[in-house]
């Protein structure tokens, strides 16, 4: 194989490894259709914590341990209630996993481990995973949670009761809420919903429906009589989706694989023409001169050009 | 040249009597009770039992690392500025092959041997510190790319990189076999191999800037830039250049009975003509960085205590190196030269792990601190390497002169077989 050749090679070699990913970059994937989503109204939930047990059940989980302890999800409790002392008085907030329209995770995950459904939920993958955590890394919201103590250490976080949405029915949480606190329903309908319930109690409600633009925009939405930052949730996430704050990178790589090698070999050739023939490697310092004058008939350059 | 003797061509060919010199290089050659060698083995021993232990009990058994700080040192230390450290291939390999710049040709077999030999052991270190590390094969075989990840990117170039860097250094592995024919077919793709190499680089290093562009808000601002990306790939070549400095004054006293009389004879004024390099390229570096600061709006940051540390990195572990390079250029001074790249080094590893450690989640209430069995790991993951890279400068043509066939022209009776058959 000629080096003309060998460069063709690994041009397409390169192509073949990098060209499809810009077509899937910042783009959700499956996001067809109308996904379904989850309203919390944050002021009708009274922390009974109904909804953290019927998870565990749903999802085999062990029996929430003490509800004071553990506001926030964790690996072995996907959902879990945080309470705040507030301007308004105590509020509690239901966590979990957001499912972004637009995940950070599915987009940072290089063995496609993190899905995000056509109809909403993000799943983790078993089969897929290698455990590197750049999803953790990249999650605005802290959901993916890792078992560092397992030799077989999976992601663990809620999943939006994928199966039993898939099966028609309600998320368990959603099912087993005594208090009407979460509707389930399409993520179009909900968004609705909440600014009717806004424009029905402006009193009652801070007008900002949390959920609708964070981070692109997530099929969890919340309602809140306090500011969502007295409530556990970052306000510095931004409106734009995740995957674009790493688009741009993404979308030069295929002209940086284009014009670099091609910028690289003429700068080469240039640089060479003119000079005399000599081994293309050329050896270790090789006494006195840098480089030896090469055998006849070695593979050089000007050998390349001549044919 | 005493001890190292490369496969003759003198002798019969054939299976039996090449493996006979492989046996008899895999014999260490030199002192065995060196202080190197006493340090570097316990090290290495106790890191096999924290890596045993991390395997049978996961990863909590031994690292420090939380739901709230998922990367530590082994990914912050050993991936991500050890690969930066590795940059000086990707740019000598640049400035000798596609620039035509012939005076670095006596360091470039040393420094693509360090920069290969970084990435299998830094980047291999990754496979530690991966939760489900059998699954790695899922990013190789294709049943489950995650195209629109930067870590795909980099887990692709990483692989092809280190194949790139092979195929750079193989010449050297032929003429320690005493192969011509292969030496000369590996030396024809030389060429291809660092064009491949260099582009590669460009798009990795500034790819392990990239991946901290999501974690948005979770860096601290003074060091999260959208710019991230090209302040890994513009440090990536001080960085690089630093090590060779480095590396090459260690190598001038460690491996003085290897290094040809050329190569040491050139030694300084390849020092002073790669400080130029780098005090250039910190130039921009620094104006950028200062160009971040101001467009961002993150003067006020500065008075924090986050912005005094930003500030020791950039004034004391970049300016600073600057200035040494700047005079140790001007007044031909290799010594200060050699402190400017040590600082360098110093200040990238303070970068790095600032951005991926320090830095990162910097308003927890409790920060992730390494445990001594990350400390001992990741030590033991640069000894390992050390260790591989001196068996290969004993035994391979890497600091002294070819052998002496390799210059002498090709016999008649050899170019029936070693013509190429695509000529």
């Amino acid at each position: 194989m000629n080096r003309r050749g060998f460069l063709k090679t690994l041009g397409l070699a390169g192509a073949t490894v990098v060209c499809p990913r810009t077509s899937g970059a910042a783009e959700p994937s499956g996001g067809a259709g109308e996904p379904y989503g989850v309203l919390v109204d944050t002021t009708r939930c009274v922390g009974c914590n109904t909804c953290t047990s019927a998870c565990a059940e749903a999802n085999g989980l062990p029996e929430p341990e003490d509800p004071e302890a553990v506001t926030r999800p964790t690996t072995t409790q996907w959902t879990a209630i945080g309470r705040y002392k507030t301007s308004k008085g105590e509020v509690f907030a239901k966590h979990q996993c957001m499912h972004c329209v637009s995940p950070a995770c599915h987009s940072a995950c290089l063995t496609a481990a993190m899905e995000k459904t056509a109809r909403g939920p993000v799943v983790w993958r078993e089969d897929k995973c290698m455990g590197c955590r750049f999803c953790m890394i990249s999650c605005p919201f802290d959901g993916p949670k890792f078992e560092y103590s397992s030799t077989n250490p999976r992601i663990r976080k809620c999943v939006m009761c994928a199966e039993r949405i898939a099966k028609g029915q309600q998320p368990a949480c959603v099912d087993n809420c005594p208090e009407g606190a979460l509707t389930f329903g399409k993520r179009n309908d909900l968004l609705r919903e909440a600014h009717k319930r806004i424009g029905n109690a402006p009193d009652q409600y801070v007008d900002h429906v949390y959920g609708e633009r964070e981070a692109g925009g997530t099929s969890w939405l919340y309602l809140a009589s306090v500011g969502f930052e007295e409530i556990g949730f970052p306000a510095n996430v931004g409106e734009s989706s995740y995957p674009m704050l790493t688009a741009p990178f993404l979308y030069s790589v295929p002209f940086v694989l284009t014009l670099a090698p091609t910028l690289l070999t003429s700068v080469a050739r240039a640089v060479r023409k003119g000079e005399e023939p000599h081994d293309g490697e050329a050896s270790n310092p090789a006494g006195g001169n840098g480089s030896a004058p090469a055998p006849a008939g070695s593979p050089g350059f000007e050998e390349e050009d001549a044919s | 040249m005493n001890g190292a003797q490369s496969f003759s061509e003198g002798r019969p060919r054939g299976g039996r009597s090449l493996w006979r010199f492989l046996l008899s290089e895999l014999k260490p050659k030199g002192p065995l009770f060196t202080v190197f060698n006493l340090v570097s083995v316990p090290v290495m021993i106790a890191a096999a039992v924290i890596l045993f232990v991390r395997f049978t009990h996961g990863l909590s058994a031994v690292t420090n690392l939380s739901q709230e700080v998922p990367w530590g040192l082994w990914k912050g230390f050993n991936v991500v500025t050890g690969v930066a450290f590795a940059g000086g291939a990707y740019f000598v390999t640049l400035l000798v092959y596609v620039l035509g710049q012939k005076k670095y040709h006596s360091i470039v077999r040393i420094t693509v041997l360090n920069g290969f030999l970084a990435y299998v052991f830094y980047a291999g270190a990754l496979m530690l510190d991966l939760g489900r590390p059998w699954k790695m094969l899922n990013v190789v075989i294709g049943n489950s790319f995650g195209v629109s990840s930067v870590l795909f990117l980099i887990a692709w170039h990483f692989m092809l990189y280190m194949m790139a860097a092979f195929l750079e250094f193989s010449p050297a592995i032929a003429e320690w076999l005493g192969m011509k024919r292969l030496r000369r077919a590996l030396s024809a793709l030389t060429l291809g191999a660092v064009v491949f190499g260099i582009t590669l680089s460009i798009l990795h290093q500034s790819g392990l800037g990239a991946l901290f562009l999501m974690a948005k808000g979770k860096v601290h601002p003074l060091w999260y830039s959208e710019f991230l990306p090209i302040y890994f790939l513009v440090s990536s070549v001080f960085a690089g250049l630093s090590v060779v400095i480095f590396e090459g004054t260690l190598s001038r006293r460690m491996f003085a009975w290897r290094m040809s009389e050329q190569h040491a004879a050139e030694h300084d004024g390849i020092v002073l003509s790669l400080s130029k390099i780098c005090a250039a390229v910190m130039y921009a570096y620094v104006f950028l960085k200062v160009l971040d600061v101001v467009h961002g709006h993150k003067l006020a940051l500065l008075g924090t205590s986050m912005g005094h540390w930003f500030l020791l990195e950039v004034v004391g572990f970049v300016l600073v190196p600057l200035a040494f390079f700047t005079e140790g250029v001007r007044w031909k001074s290799v010594a200060a030269c050699k402190v400017g790249a040590v600082l360098t080094m110093i200040g990238i590893v303070l970068n790095r792990l600032n951005v991926s450690i320090i830095g990162f989640e910097w308003m927890q209430p409790v920060r992730y601190i390494p445990t001594p069995y990350e400390v001992v790991v990741t030590l033991a993951v640069i000894l390992a390497e050390i260790w591989v890279l001196r068996w290969v400068i004993v035994r391979m043509p890497v600091l002294n002169d070819s052998p002496a066939w390799v210059r002498e022209p090709v016999r008649a009776a050899e170019v029936p077989e070693a013509a190429p058959a695509s000529v």
